[in-house]
């Protein structure tokens, strides 16, 4: 049995069954029996139609539920409301599924588990590696959140921007587990914008696959973070560059900007960058303009004031942090930001005090390496 | 979502509340039920919510080792230590939304029974685990 193939259709024939009225948890526990009865009897020879396959036997086992339920409680009268078969279309269900697993209900780590399970395929353990939780507490963290959305009417289609939050959060939990997230966020966004005209979800798509781009540029061997301006560029993924700027592209031109879209300009603006110093700043910094005045974004608000530093000077770096400081207030990432532009200023002392805090103040250990390096660096001159 | 570790002591932190300045052996034996099945419940009430990682309790001694140089054996010392040491007792780690979710739950781990059936009112230490670095940083 091919997984990749389960994986593409579970959640397809998911939304069918929930398309068709039946409850959301209900329909979610028939498809995983489907799918078991699937590793038992397609063997290597699957059927002609598997999606059709998979959606006879699912629904056979939400009516075998039924029944036992109705029997369970002698009332027979719960057969009598065997949903009529519906229209099955993948697209839209897809995006119907969507909306229930990133249902506003739900809180951020809730919509994220279920997203990877119902409509990702991927099984409870591995959300479970990927979160390093324990399995149980996955398989808890799923039925509450399927709980939590069962029932709840879909009338009206739901918020994009819920779903794409979703999807950016499950973009950087980042790809240092057994299961690739970034990968994840990836095909999932893929889905969604086949199944949704947003320039927003282009946007968001594009945003990923640029920042994927320069994966393999990110860290070094010992897993140190390097930044942008160190990275070997050779390293980075043309091919996903030349896709994610493609699709941006094609999303601005639409002259529907949104946040996504504008992040996505920035990246693609260093992506284009063959060095470091060919960087087009001036650009970006019209870019952050607008992202700032479209939100309030504190770390946003933090990228245009070193951007700043590279178009005006450090100095002037420096005091849009400083113009900042209040509204930021001891934001992690400020004292980094500080020690690289006062190393720039030529403030040699200040930066290494600022990168030694910095360090202590960080919240993932590549960044917490790096900073404690460059205060060592700038130490034994 | 940010992992949190919640560290219970049997010494040191903070000045105590008087309600757990008697140590667990001067309780009694319904007390102390009372206590470890409150702490089972917390374990329970984690992993319910899908928030719980691990709980363990460690055993009081505790035993210093170091290196003892090329060809020597490690060095060890297993105190006396002063009173004020910090000593911790055990933890949970927990998965959860939020810095102010992690603070909650360590209240109410902190709310357990103790002397008396009382409240503890004792410190817990909260730290926050590394994360892995953003998918995104520019």
């Amino acid at each position: 049995m091919n997984e990749d193939v389960v994986r593409v259709l579970a959640p397809q024939v998911l939304g069918i069954l929930v398309r068709r009225g039946n409850d959301f948890a209900a329909a979610e526990d028939a498809v995983q029996d489907a799918l078991l009865e699937a590793h038992r009897t397609w063997g290597d020879a699957p059927p002609d139609d598997p999606k059709g396959w998979l959606v006879t036997v699912a629904g056979r086992k939400l009516i075998d539920a039924r029944r036992s339920a109705a029997a369970r409680r002698r009332r027979e009268d719960v057969l009598a409301l065997e949903p009529e078969p519906g229209p099955a279309e993948q697209v839209d269900d897809t995006l119907l599924l969507l909306f229930l697993c990133c249902h506003p209900a739900l809180t951020p780590a809730s919509a994220i588990a279920l997203t990877l399970r119902a409509v990702g395929g991927l099984t409870t353990r591995e959300i479970a590696e990927a979160f390093l939780v324990p399995e149980a507490t996955m398989a808890q963290r799923i039925s509450r959140a399927k709980r939590t959305v069962s029932g709840r009417p879909l009338a009206q289609p739901g918020d994009v921007a819920v779903v794409l939050r979703v999807l950016y959060l499950i973009f950087n939990e980042g790809y240092s587990g057994r299961v690739d997230l970034c990968a994840e966020a990836i095909r999932l966004t893929r889905q969604l914008q086949l199944a949704c005209d947003e320039p927003e979800v282009a946007g968001l798509l594009a945003l990923m696959l640029l920042h994927d781009a320069r994966r393999a540029a990110r860290t070094d061997e010992h897993g140190t973070f390097i930044p942008l301006g160190q990275q070997d560029r050779t390293r980075w993924n043309q091919g996903e560059i030349a896709e994610g700027v493609r699709i941006l592209q094609t999303a601005l031109a639409r002259e529907r900007r949104g946040e996504y879209q504008i992040q996505a300009a920035i990246a693609a603006l260093h992506d284009d960058a063959r060095a470091a110093e060919e960087t087009d700043w001036p650009q970006i910094l019209a870019w952050y303009d607008e992202l700032l005045a479209l939100t309030d974004n504190p770390l946003a608000a933090l990228s245009r004031a070193v951007t700043v530093g590279e178009v005006d000077g450090p100095l002037a770096g420096l005091s849009a942090v400083d113009d900042l400081a209040a509204r930021l207030g001891d934001h992690h990432r400020v004292d980094a930001v500080r020690a690289y532009l006062h190393e720039r200023a030529g403030h040699l002392d200040l930066a290494a005090e600022h990168y030694t805090r910095a360090a202590a103040q960080a919240r993932s250990t590549p960044e917490r390496d790096y900073l404690t390096k460059q205060a060592a660096r700038l130490r034994r001159r | 979502m940010p992992k949190y570790l919640l560290l219970k002591h049997y010494t040191g932190g903070p000045e105590r509340h008087p309600n757990s300045a008697s140590p667990m052996s001067e309780w009694t034996e319904d007390e102390i039920t009372a206590h470890v099945a409150f702490l089972r419940q917390v374990a329970d009430m984690l992993r319910e919510r899908g928030e719980f990682v691990d709980a363990q309790a460690l055993r009081p001694e505790r035993t210093y080792v170091q290196y003892g140089g090329p060809d020597a054996a490690p060095v060890t010392t297993d105190g006396p230590f002063p009173e004020t040491k910090e000593l911790a007792a055990g933890w949970y780690m927990v998965d959860v939304e939020s810095e102010a979710r992690a603070i909650e739950i360590a209240a109410y781990v902190s709310s357990g029974p103790g002397k008396g059936g009382l409240p503890l009112y004792e410190w817990i230490e909260v730290r926050p685990v590394m994360t892995d670095i953003p998918a995104t940083t520019e």
